[in-house]
């Protein structure tokens, strides 16, 4: 059966059946491969994507429980706010190593920053703390989330 | 490497398409040219000006695309915003590795070490070539021009180095270009001169790793693996794969390792393989249990005579402990440990129109999957392509004599009819237990001290599996039996030991092994500094002190591991100690050329759960290229260090391998590791490595700290099953 999805502000539409999950539709069918495969199981943040704002893991998100709500991907990032102030953070810092779990790290930054203008060393740990770097630039990425939080306060 | 003259005319009429490219021909020589098919460029300018570096080595993250992008826009005279960077196509003649032979590939943290004057040289020649053009057209003499900010300037006259590309693929390409002498860099070694040149693409979805190929026709595979290390198929029975979605075929492959299984989508070709059941032939298969296996290896450094006694004379060591007022006598356990990059392995076979393939990955050692491509495909060397992408990590899993997934994906190719591309995908399940493991090892060591305190003998033995034996490394890095990377670290330690003896003994092959980030030096530190730490707290000396009074400065390496220690007492105010509550622990070790120590600062400890509060580093690479790179490279191989000590191990039970995914092999998290500080220590040496030294201090700098903190003294890894952490 055909569906449709609302994502990035596009509605679009896809054949996958009941049971797969949204990081297969976005990657394999929409071929918007910025959401990246880590681990399948929920346990990485590699597939981190919005749901009506809220960082959702897409590899445990099944494509039968997205209809209408609105979706977002990194792909849409640089024209939000945070998203924009969070890849200008990422940028100044250098955050990036091998940049495979960075789409997640940012999308999960960004949803950390919706709801905490100011967060500190800890809050931003536990939030982040789903989200793997095998390349462990966890230390970049807890002083990128504080300088994007400077950079929307100013 | 060696220079000659060449010189090439190209017609007036080429010149509005002209590329000067410098670079090397299949024979060696540095030459320039118009067109790739001539040479296999290091840089290439097109006529509008824009520079490209060729990047020889792949990009795990470790920098080499900002590294040798920096090499040749400071030899050349252009700002890093001038400059792009590609990957090199393979070939092992040009782009090889200068200190692998004729091997194209990246490891043993040597990209900068072997490219540092090459890619200077290029860019070099390149310059020099396009001020003679201008030279010439203005009469002027070369000696008085400079290219800056990619403006060729001087003699009152400044152009941008597009007007003069043209002109300068017919200007001979000089012998020995003049380096820039280091007074005149502005990139090199400069803090906050260079920005990544990966940062764009890694932060918005665009960049393409191989996981991210896909071709409107394509086949994705994934393989049916053996349970076990060493089975092989016996039958398999799809029934219920057919008629699934997507499904388009399952087969034996060649070797009988796995079954292939063919479908239209990622999720598609998943679904498929699990409903395919597959009967195995275990007779050659891994049968044992870890437990067995790391009692075997601990009983190998419990006997009397090691297989090869690679230094000292174990008879005057016994002797010299015999005669000790104290002994230190531990044995130590390193579990086997998956590499888990965070791109799961995958590659794709794309046919081509002339009969050949392109072979899309992000290729660590192109030469082997290059050869391994020709060798399964019945294809010529010419005939395969090998296209280099960003790839999702490492830390050596990608790098591999047998190019293992890479075969795979030429022998799943082979199964079809070759007329659509092949995507190979593991998932991390595949990758958690797909074996190519760093080896697990055993030490035991027995330090005699004299009433003073003094180390009067050093007995070492160390059991475990060579990762070098049996493949196409065997030459380079096995002497006499002994596989170098089993005992590096220990063998040749840069401290004085007097009266030391190191015996290596070969475990037979467990099961299937790799290097892994900093190879041996991840056992052999973590062995040699806990040791030392030990005699310290025995003796009641300063862990500092007393390792600077092993480092009496008598060789260059000495001076410098003593350097780094003194730079790290300074950054982590050393005399000062730990903050309250919190206690210290150190490390320092040699490895991949450079010299790094660290101290970990935990709370915790006794009764309470440990917590990483702070760590510092100091690193001594030589000329520090790009500083931040350096930085992140130490903060990467610290996080990588202490995070498998913590908690990681791969067990095995009956030969099925225990773990599946992450949350049973658990990565260091963002909340485990707090703040690290790095310092670099200046120097005129030339440039070492910086992707894995980083690593092998931290393990034991962090069980320092725990046994300083009133926990236990751990010398059986993992940690957690005797460390409680926050
Ligand atoms: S791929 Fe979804 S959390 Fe790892
Ligand atoms: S940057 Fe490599 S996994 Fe995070």
């Amino acid at each position: 059966m055909t569906r449709e999805l609302k994502l990035n502000g596009q509605t679009i539409s896809t054949n996958a059946q009941d049971g797969t999950p949204l990081l297969w539709v976005i990657r394999d069918e929409l071929k918007m491969t910025g959401t990246k495969f880590g681990c399948g199981v929920a346990s990485c943040g590699a597939c981190t994507v919005h749901i009506d704002g809220e960082p959702t893991r897409s590899c445990q998100t099944f494509v039968e429980d997205v209809e209408g709500v609105e979706i977002t991907t990194i792909e849409a990032m640089s024209k939000d706010k945070i998203g924009a102030a969070v890849q200008q953070a990422w940028t100044e810092l250098d955050v990036v190593q091998c940049g495979y779990c960075q789409s997640g790290q940012i999308m999960s930054a960004v949803g950390l920053l919706a709801e905490n203008k100011k967060p500190t060393a800890d809050e931003i740990d536990e939030y982040m703390w789903g989200n793997a770097c095998r390349c462990a630039t966890y230390q970049r990425i807890r002083a990128g989330v504080q300088r994007a939080a400077e950079i929307l306060e100013a | 490497m060696t220079l000659t003259t060449s010189r090439r005319r190209f017609l007036q009429g080429a010149a509005a398409s002209t590329v000067l490219l410098v670079g090397m021909r299949a024979n060696g020589v540095m030459a320039a040219a118009s067109e790739t098919t001539d040479i296999n460029p290091f840089v290439r300018i097109d006529a509008t000006g824009r520079v490209t570096a060729i990047v020889k080595h792949f990009e795990m993250g470790q920098g080499p695309s900002t590294g040798l992008t920096t090499l040749i826009a400071e030899e050349l005279g252009v700002t890093m915003d001038q400059i792009d960077y590609d990957f090199a196509p393979s070939n092992p003649q040009v782009y090889n590795n200068l200190l692998f032979g004729t091997f194209q590939g990246t490891g043993g943290s040597t990209a900068m070490a072997n490219s540092f004057v090459q890619y200077r040289n290029a860019g070099a020649a390149a310059r020099e070539m396009l001020i003679a053009a201008a030279a010439s057209d203005w009469g002027v003499d070369e000696s008085t021009l400079d290219i800056v900010a990619g403006q060729i300037t001087g003699g009152g006259k400044s152009a941008p180095i597009a007007d003069f590309v043209a002109s300068a693929v017919s200007q001979d390409v000089p012998a020995e270009p003049r380096l820039r002498t280091p007074d005149e860099w502005r990139l090199i070694g400069k803090e906050g001169a260079v920005k990544r040149k990966d940062t764009a693409v890694k932060i918005d979805g665009s960049g393409t790793f191989a996981m991210d190929f896909h071709f409107d026709n394509q086949l994705v595979v994934m393989i049916a693996h053996a349970p076990r290390m060493g089975a092989v198929v016996k039958s398999f029975d799809d029934t219920d794969a057919k008629g699934m979605t997507g499904f388009e075929m399952a087969k034996t492959l060649p070797d009988n390792s796995g079954v292939a299984v063919f479908a239209d989508t990622t999720w598609n070709a998943m679904q498929a393989r699990d409903a395919i059941v597959v009967e195995w032939d275990n007779t050659n298969a891994e049968m044992r249990s870890s437990d067995t296996i790391r009692d075997e290896l601990i009983a190998g450094v419990e006997m009397g005579e090691a297989t090869y006694q690679t230094r000292g004379d174990q008879i005057d060591t016994a002797n010299a402990i015999s005669g000790a007022a104290k002994v230190i006598d531990k044995t130590f356990y390193f579990p086997l440990l998956a590499h888990a990059p965070m791109e799961p392995l995958t590659c794709t076979i794309e046919p081509i129109a002339d009969g050949g393939v392109v072979l899309h990955d992000g290729a660590q050692f192109p030469t082997f999957g290059h050869m391994t491509l020709t060798q399964v495909l019945g294809l010529p060397m010419e005939k395969v392509q090998v296209k280099t992408v960003l790839a999702g990590g490492s830390f050596g899993r990608r790098a591999n004599p047998t190019a293992d997934y890479n075969l795979e994906c030429a022998m799943a190719f082979a199964l079809t009819d070759r007329s659509r591309p092949v995507k190979l995908v593991w998932s991390r399940d595949d990758d958690i237990r797909g074996g190519y493991y760093r080896p697990a090892f055993a030490h035991r060591v027995r330090v005699g001290l004299d009433e003073a305190g003094q180390i009067i003998g050093w007995d070492h033995r160390i059991s475990g599996q060579s990762i070098m034996k049996g493949t196409a490394m065997e030459p380079m890095i096995v002497h006499d039996g002994v596989d170098h990377s089993s005992i590096e670290g220990v063998a040749d330690t840069v401290y004085n030991v007097p009266g030391m003896s190191v015996g290596l003994t070969d475990h037979a092959k467990a099961t299937s092994v790799l290097w892994w980030r900093s190879v041996g030096h991840t056992h052999t530190a973590f062995v040699m500094e806990s040791m030392i730490d030990m005699i310290a707290s025995e003796t009641d000396t300063d862990p500092l002190e007393l390792r600077l009074s092993m480092l009496p400065g008598k060789t260059p390496a000495q001076t410098r591991m003593a350097g780094v220690l003194n730079k790290l007492a300074e950054l982590s105010n050393w005399k000062a100690g730990a903050p309250d509550g919190q206690s210290r622990g150190l490390a320092v070790h040699h490895s991949f050329g450079s010299f790094v120590a660290e101290a970990v600062d935990v709370s915790g400890g006794g009764d309470d759960a440990v917590k990483i509060e702070k760590v510092y580093c100091a690193v001594d690479c030589g000329i520090a290229v790009n500083p931040d790179v350096i930085r992140a490279q130490m903060e990467g191989g610290i996080g990588f260090g202490i995070g498998h000590v913590m908690r990681d191990q791969i067990t095995l039970t009956d030969g099925e391998v225990d773990q599946t995914n992450f949350p049973d092999y658990e990565p260091l998290r963002i909340s485990d590791i707090g703040a690290i500080e790095v310092a670099i220590v200046a120097s005129a040496d030339a440039p070492t490595g910086v992707g894995e030294p980083g690593t092998p201090p931290s393990g034991p700098a962090l069980a320092n700290a725990i046994a300083r903190a009133g926990g236990p003294r751990v010398t059986m890894l993992p940690m957690i099953d005797e460390v409680e952490f926050a």
